[in-house]
């Protein structure tokens, strides 16, 4: 049993709703209680959808549990294939109907319909949403192309015709994939590659039989499509891409990767320049200020890993912290942390996810909408940067994260929560004029410097409460606060902690400003 | 009763299950913690439906079953204390803890009432720990609210004052207004249940007279009445109309002359009668169809009809309890429909047939309805929302002539062409 206070990830059932609602004419029957409906409100309510998800629920009671629940099943089967009369059919449960073992998917089986069935098997008790999802894409696509051999497939070469690829592991609820595959496509266009078929999102079944007609599938996001894209290259040859386009260079490695696999040559132009203006903006003047900036990663972990190669290399931040909330990527994300000289933080727990934000003073983070709301009560910048959705990260503009534009999305999105270049510098020089007392930072929304200032007490509560049964507290002398307080308020909190713990080890019984000093170069030495 | 059609329906249902009902339960009692003992579902539910990503540290939350607890009974009831001790060892202001039911749990019969019972001996009072069920497969929506308030009324100390109970959560702005007109017609003792802190329950006893707020609490009326109390029988406070009725009831029942009674309620009538013009206007001769899901459907279509000249095609209801719904039953207007339970697709092509000019739903539905050119309220919005009492009956009439007043501004009907 695990306590749960917020989850990012829903139940795995959701994950296959993602692929359901994601698809066209594809139908979805879970057998479910009364209450799961409410997942039809992520849909309808965070994505803005103009129609209801593709799924029948059985709304078993508790009064049916007594009676023929398998009954009950298959009434809703006929009638949902009746009344939508789907190309395929996908039947699974949610936790409830998974305890009472009514096997829904035989069933369907077993009624004699002419469309394909597609049974789930979704443990609901130990996986979850992503799971879900690629579990159900496996499944259909599987299902779909199990009796297709790799047979007469001809080269693009030989058939003296532009090379084809596939784009999979789009779904709703996916962080920007409705723009993602749009610039995606638009790029490969540039390089004379077409697109056959993206899947899921936007794919019927009759577009899924037709995933074997193209040279190449590119994975778009693993967490979705990476176990599809394994079961497609085994049976039916079909090699796929593994770099994921989310920023400069990844965009370049992938252009890079792509032609290797499709066998066409690699244009000189993608080694020599780019068409992001992200290269150039990070190199303006203006964007010296960025350097070094202290940035903390939480997110899926695509999403995550890509912004520490962003962050690290095109921004020029640090990072500070690494994380990701999906122990599927947790192999991936570890040593990309390693590598940082950090060690990943694997958790589902938001709330160690804040404790880590605050023991790494970071200027920046890049997470959920979790870690926004977080970051908003330290009182620290973020940019969101991935999944689970939120309605604003569904904005009415384009606005992809992959490829070209995707890069220049994420240079704004991620700067502009910072204090511009310049506007720093002026605080800097000005900082001891009235108008700049801590509080008056506008784009850390109502709490201001605020925030910190808590997290300062709350610091300083946890020290002396720890101290008690040590030694003696150290306590801070008028001069000592004075120079603390002009130490900018992001970092305040750790050098107050760093002082302190210095103090005690050197049997200080006071702080003042040489104090500070002797702290900062024991630290820095 | 009235000439109301009332007709049961059966098949696939679009409702939220008791649980939701902590979204609002929580924030009444601040003291209290709600665990809901259940899956991953449950926790996605809550969160979804409340959207509470703004919490720090939100007072619900989910003891996960996993794999390993479903193998063994006594192991799931030992890991459920561990988990219990975990949080309010983190949480030491938690005063009240209920443990709260769920699909999963009810289908391994999980004993919450022993777990419950081993942890109150264990804590010796520092913390009640209760139980009800909010799962999917025995309750809807507000029914969440009825199992709660029944755990808490064993607790309930006895007394032999006379008193006024209002029963049903409100907000705390209405209850404050209920409660001082009350006491302008001079009942001086009135108190509320639940009470804004856990621990603050009111007394009961034969000369407690209960009034209901909200007209999902059958399980609790039982449980007040089996303890003595008496239930006043009433309309809702919804509407002008319903809540001069519900007030007189009161009034009757403290034996109050009736025209101290008016003196007091006629200029709250008057003035609320002519708050309610504009929205009449907007709303008059404007069909409406209600689907089923907070269980406050009846008294809505009763005032939206009677009170603001709105045309009913269907008022659908989760369930129908006929003797709480009896006085508003027979207020509605003549041939009114009445559906108990659901099949959404059948429910929804009748709404597609009638062509409403607003529908009442769940937040599931309203977007497609929308996008098919039909305007729509979220029934959500009325158990959040302070509506109850005269005074409040034009803020209820606006949550429903909003919707047809956005979709004139941006649907200007032009006489002219150019």
């Amino acid at each position: 049993m695990e306590l749960t206070l917020w989850t990012y990830e829903g139940p795995p059932h959701i994950g296959a709703m993602r692929i359901a609602t994601s698809m066209k004419k594809l139908h979805y029957v879970l057998h479910a209680p009364q209450g799961d409906t409410y997942a039809d409100l992520l849909f309808t309510m965070i994505e803005r959808r103009g129609s209801r998800p593709p799924v029948t629920y059985t709304t078993f009671q508790a009064r049916d549990l007594g009676g023929d629940t398998a009954e009950l099943v298959k009434g809703h089967i006929k009638e949902a294939v009746d009344r939508f009369n789907p190309e395929a059919l996908l039947v699974g449960e949610s936790c409830t109907a998974e305890l009472i073992q009514d096997q829904p998917g035989s069933l369907a089986k077993g009624m004699g319909f002419d469309i394909p069935i597609v049974s789930l098997e979704l443990p609901a008790y130990s996986k979850k949403e992503n799971w879900g999802g690629s579990e159900t894409f496996y499944q259909i696509v599987r299902n779909l192309l199990k009796d297709k051999s790799e047979e007469s497939k001809k080269a693009w070469q030989e058939e003296k015709r532009r090379p084809r690829v596939n784009l999979l592991g789009p779904t709703l609820l996916g962080f920007r994939c409705r723009d993602d595959i749009l610039e995606i496509q638009k790029l490969l266009g540039q390089y004379g590659i077409d697109v056959n078929v993206v899947a899921p999102l936007g794919a019927s079944p009759a577009d899924i039989i037709r995933i074997p007609d193209a040279d190449v599938n590119v994975c778009l996001y693993p967490e979705i499509a990476e176990s599809t894209c394994i079961w497609l290259e085994r049976n039916l040859n079909m090699p796929f891409t593994t770099t994921v386009p989310l920023g400069v260079g990844a965009t370049q490695d992938f252009l890079r990767e792509l032609h290797d696999v499709l066998g066409m040559e690699i244009p000189q132009s993608v080694n020599e320049s780019n068409n992001s203006k992200l290269t150039w903006y990070s190199n303006s003047v203006d964007s010296n200020y960025l350097t070094g900036k202290r940035v903390f990663i939480f997110g899926d972990g695509t999403h995550a890993l890509a912004a520490a190669r962003i962050a690290n290399e095109e921004l020029g931040f640090k990072v500070v912290g690494l994380g990701t909330y999906s122990r599927e990527m947790a192999r991936k994300v570890r040593p990309a942390a390693k590598a940082l000289g950090l060690e990943a933080l694997i958790t589902n727990d938001y709330l160690e996810v804040e404790e880590a934000i605050k023991e790494t003073s970071p200027e920046l983070v890049l997470g959920t909408q979790m870690e926004r709301h977080s970051a908003k009560r330290l009182g620290i910048p973020c940019a969101v940067i991935s999944t689970p959705m939120h309605v604003q990260d569904v904005p009415a503009r384009y606005s992809p994260q992959m490829g070209w534009e995707g890069a220049n999305v994420i240079f704004d999105d991620w700067v502009h929560p910072l204090m511009m270049g310049l506007e720093e510098h002026l605080i800097g020089m000005f900082k001891h004029d009235f108008e700049f007392v801590d509080g008056h930072q506008s784009h850390l929304g109502h709490l201001g410097g605020k925030g910190n200032q808590n997290i300062n007490q709350e610091v300083k509560t946890t020290v002396s409460n720890d101290s008690t049964n040590t030694s003696a507290d150290p306590i801070w002398t008028h001069e000592g606060e004075q120079e603390l307080s002009k130490i900018p308020f992001f970092v305040r909190g750790k050098v107050r902690r760093n002082t302190e713990n210095y103090a005690r080890q050197a049997g200080c019984r006071e702080i003042n400003e040489e104090t500070l000093y002797d702290a900062k170069a024991h630290y820095k030495a | 009763m009235s000439g109301a059609t009332l007709l049961k329906e059966s098949g696939p249902r679009e409702v939220f299950c008791g649980l939701t009902s902590i979204v609002w339960l929580h924030r009444r009692m601040p003291d209290a913690f709600f665990l809901v003992v259940g899956s991953r579902t449950c926790a996605h539910l809550i969160q979804s439906a409340a959207g509470v990503m703004i919490f720090a540290e939100p007072r619900f939350g989910t003891a996960i079953l996993e794999e390993r607890d479903l193998a063994g009974l006594a192991d799931a009831h030992d890991e459920l204390n561990r988990v219990v001790k975990n949080l309010l060892a983190r949480r030491p202001e938690i005063k009240t803890l209920f443990l709260v039911g769920s699909c999963p749990s009810e289908v391994i019969k999980i004993d919450l009432s022993r777990v419950a019972e081993n942890l109150n001996i264990e804590l010796k009072g520092q913390v009640t720990v209760l139980n009800y069920s909010g799962s999917g497969i025995e309750t809807t929506f507000t029914q969440g609210e009825d199992g709660a308030l029944k755990a808490l009324i064993p607790l309930m100390p006895k007394s032999d004052q006379k008193k006024l109970l209002l029963v049903g959560t409100l907000a705390n702005a209405v209850e404050d207004r209920l409660t001082s007109i009350f006491n302008r017609l001079g009942i001086d003792n009135v108190e509320s249940f639940p009470p804004r802190q856990s621990t603050q329950l009111p007394s009961i006893g034969p000369e407690t007279k209960v009034l209901l707020t909200q007209p999902y609490l059958t399980d609790t009326a039982r449980e007040l009445k089996n303890k003595g109390a008496e239930i006043i029988e009433a309309p809702f406070p919804l509407g002008v109309t319903g809540s001069t009725l519900w007030i007189q009831a009161a009034a009757n029942s403290f034996g109050i002359e009736k025209s101290l009674v008016d003196s007091i309620l006629n200029p709250l009538i008057s003035r609320a009668k002519q708050a309610l013009i504009p929205h009449v206007e907007k709303l008059s001769g404007k069909k409406l169809f209600l689907l089923p899901e907070s269980q406050l459907e009846i008294p809505l279509a009763r005032f939206l009809s009677n009170e603001c000249g709105m045309e009913i095609v269907e008022i659908g209801t989760p369930y129908l309890n006929r003797d709480l719904m009896k006085a508003e039953i027979d207020l509605l207007p003549p041939d009114c429909r009445i559906v108990e339970g659901q099949h959404v697709e059948r429910q929804l092509d009748r709404v597609r047939d009638s062509s409403p000019d607003l529908v009442v739903c769940g937040m599931g539905l309203a977007n497609p309805l929308e996008a098919e050119g039909i305007s729509t309220k979220w029934s959500i919005e009325m158990v959040f929302s302070p509506i109850h009492g005269i005074d409040q009956a034009s803020d209820l009439a606006e949550l429903f002539s909003r919707p047809l007043r956005r979709h004139d501004i941006l649907n200007p009907k032009t006489l002219t062409s150019n």
